[in-house]
């Protein structure tokens, strides 16, 4: 017996839309051997993790709060990743919006006319931008890898961050804490509801459906998709690659920038030396699960939003730990990539040794 | 002299992982693979070594966990786009995310646990020498594999069978193929070699650098050593130089703050990623250097019934 892949003749249709949701199956039975291995009664497990955070309205709130940050940076990453241009940074980005967009509130904090929240989030975009020019001039002027120059450049952005709050930035009136004074009331996001659900979410809902014009009904969108899968018929066809590259580094750099700063203008009010559980990573899996299209990135943004819910409340209901978040994140994008494969190719079990057949 | 000493012995000990997790990924790139999961790698092997040597007492069953477990990983990355075809970058990147969520979990109940140190082991006679004594001949194990890794690697690479048949698998896989080698089976081996090789680098951070562990211990090391890969146009020679360098800018913030440089500490800190960005710059622009060393097929997939 052994596994054989066999061409399909084109893509299957029905398998773009099944596999991820084979994927996410996969993953629930991994999820559930290892509540076996740790000796967690698995449904108790299954249901602390995946349901428990869904029964109360606080909690569908917070759910909210998670994923809206995580669909927004990853529709941005999907032109990017269509494109074939690999950002992998939006944690740093994400970062530097939230720095830019942190200059207002904490040093201009007089600043109180409705005009300063509109030019918070501009800021926001502008740092993530800004943080994202660099790995596209380097990638588009000497041919650097961008996948490296972006990602060392979450560290720096990171140490920036905490250069800032323990230094320059520190609440004067803060006990030494390393902490940013909090934001005045007209530096913070509006708020619906009774949690922290804020304004970001909606910004993420008009991030969608920009990305969703983009690439269904636009040029640019064509544009994009013939780089990314036929460079030399872009070519051809006239389509810039560098081009293509500024695009999408500068749009999901704004992206993750305005993330950034809804985030602590939104949820946390002030800053922080950490902003963010890894939202800028969590969030490629994001792209990857809703296979790069705005409206499967939705649905797998409150998935992935669920995980970081799911794995606090399991580690208090059934006391694992909840580093089970970042393992069920892990996994669940194994299970993506690996399942993908049924698009292109048929899956089959043969029984005769096959080497023969060649002969 | 009495100042040297100490820095040169820092300097060995911030590069050996370097030197370590790059060399294995200069193999595997060399055969066409683009492994991007060697922190997860990394720091799977550096908890696996802590975790085997703090309960059994021995560094070096540690040191065989850390291999093996960074094996096991490589393995799975091995299957999906060897096997399967998978995108070679999307999988490296969940590599290292499933690698830093696993070791995260694994490590929990070790966090603030004295681990073991891996003792030196001094080289009678040699280790007396005045000046480079200790720090040529007073390291540990994995210091003097490291080196032995670097010499064994360039000679198979470039003196033996296996490395031509190795390098061709990478720099032409379909004329490799049609010659009758097996460009699958090279590959995974390649791939376990890199993977072998970062769970060493793994298990010296735990076990040698600083013996105990933390989450995220790894700190991006990983990924250093990619760029190192391409700094060094994929020779293994300038992969040990390469390394030391970057060692020796890792640790200058130690001494920086040591001999009254003001400099916020921050700043010093990000330095190795910085100068990761330059070096990598200045190595790019000379398109000649890159084209002419990196190997054709890396990150291509094969599938041998085309």
């Amino acid at each position: 017996m052994r596994l054989e892949l066999e061409k399909r003749a084109e893509t299957s249709k029905r398998m773009s839309v099944l596999s991820p949701l084979i994927a996410i199956a996969l993953t629930g039975i991994s999820v559930t051997l290892m509540f076996i291995a740790l000796g967690v009664a698995p449904l108790a497990g299954l249901h602390a993790f995946f349901v428990e955070p869904l029964t109360s309205v606080w909690s569908w709130e917070e759910l909210l709060v998670k994923a809206g940050p995580l669909v927004l940076i990853a529709v941005g990453l999907s032109v990017c990743f269509l494109s074939n241009t690999w950002n992998i940074g939006a944690e740093g980005q994400f970062t530097m919006g939230a720095i830019f967009g942190s200059v207002i509130p904490v040093l201009y904090f007089d600043f109180t006319s409705a005009w300063a929240l509109p030019l918070m989030i501009l800021m926001g975009a502008l740092g993530g931008m800004v943080w994202a020019a660099i790995p596209a001039l380097l990638r588009t002027k000497f041919n650097t890898n961008e996948i490296l120059v972006s990602l060392m450049l979450v560290y720096v952005a990171q140490y920036l961050l905490d250069f800032l709050v323990r230094g320059p930035w520190r609440d004067p009136d803060g006990f030494n804490f390393p902490e940013s004074r909090l934001f005045d009331a007209a530096h913070v996001l509006p708020k619906f509801g009774d949690g922290r659900l804020h304004l970001g979410i909606a910004l993420a809902v008009v991030a969608v459906l920009l990305i969703w014009f983009l690439l269904a009904k636009s040029l640019k969108g064509f544009e994009i998709k013939v780089i990314g899968q036929a460079p030399r018929a872009g070519r051809f066809a006239g389509f810039s690659q560098n081009r293509t590259i500024w695009f999408g580094f500068l749009l999901s750099g704004a992206f993750a920038g305005i993330a950034g700063l809804s985030e602590v203008s939104g949820a946390i009010e002030q800053l922080t030396p950490v902003i963010s559980p890894g939202y800028g990573f969590t969030a490629i899996i994001v792209a990857f699960l809703g296979r790069l299209n705005p409206i499967g990135i939705v649905f797998a943004g409150l998935l992935l939003g669920l995980s970081y819910l799911g794995g606090e409340a399991a580690q208090v209901s059934v006391g694992i730990s909840n580093k089970m978040t970042n393992v069920f994140q892990g996994m669940l994008l194994f299970y993506v990539l690996a399942c993908d494969i049924l698009i292109l190719y048929r899956l089959r079990l043969v029984r005769s040794a096959p080497a023969k057949e060649a002969s | 002299m009495s100042a040297l000493e100490p820095m040169l012995l820092t300097i060995i000990t911030a590069s050996t992982p370097l030197l370590l997790a790059a060399i294995g990924e200069l193999v595997c790139e060399r055969s066409g693979v683009l492994n991007l999961g060697v922190e997860g790698m990394m720091i799977v092997g550096a908890v696996a070594a802590f975790g085997t040597a703090y309960t059994t007492g021995s560094p070096l069953l540690g040191i065989v966990a850390g291999m093996l477990a960074a094996v096991a990983l490589s393995l799975l990355f091995g299957f999906l786009t060897l096997r399967l075809m998978c995108n070679q970058v999307a999988t490296g990147l969940a590599l290292t995310i499933l690698g830093l969520g696993l070791s995260g979990m694994i490590g929990e109940s070790f966090v603030g646990e004295p681990g073991v140190k891996l003792s030196q082991i001094s080289i009678p006679m040699l280790s007396d020498l005045p000046l480079v004594g200790k720090v040529l001949f007073g390291q540990d194990v994995l210091v003097y594999a490291s080196f032995a890794i670097v010499g064994l690697t360039s000679y198979v690479l470039f003196r033996s069978r296996w490395g031509l048949i190795l390098r061709a698998v990478g720099d032409n896989h379909t004329s490799a193929h049609a010659l009758g080698y097996s460009v699958l089976r090279v590959r995974y081996l390649a791939v376990m070699f890199g993977g072998a090789c970062s769970g060493l680098a793994g298990a010296y951070l735990s076990l040698a650098y600083t013996p105990q562990w933390t989450e995220g211990m790894s700190a991006g090391r990983g990924w250093i050593a990619l760029a190192l890969v391409v700094f060094a146009s994929w020779r293994p020679g300038r992969v040990l130089i390469g390394a030391y360098l970057f060692g020796a800018v890792s640790i200058l913030q130690f001494h920086a703050q040591a001999s009254g440089v003001t400099l916020p500490s921050q700043l010093m800190s990000s330095l190795p990623y910085l100068v990761t960005i330059v070096v990598l710059v200045i190595i790019s622009q000379n398109r000649q250097l890159t084209k002419t060393n990196s190997p054709a097929c890396l990150g291509k997939p094969f599938s041998p019934d085309r």
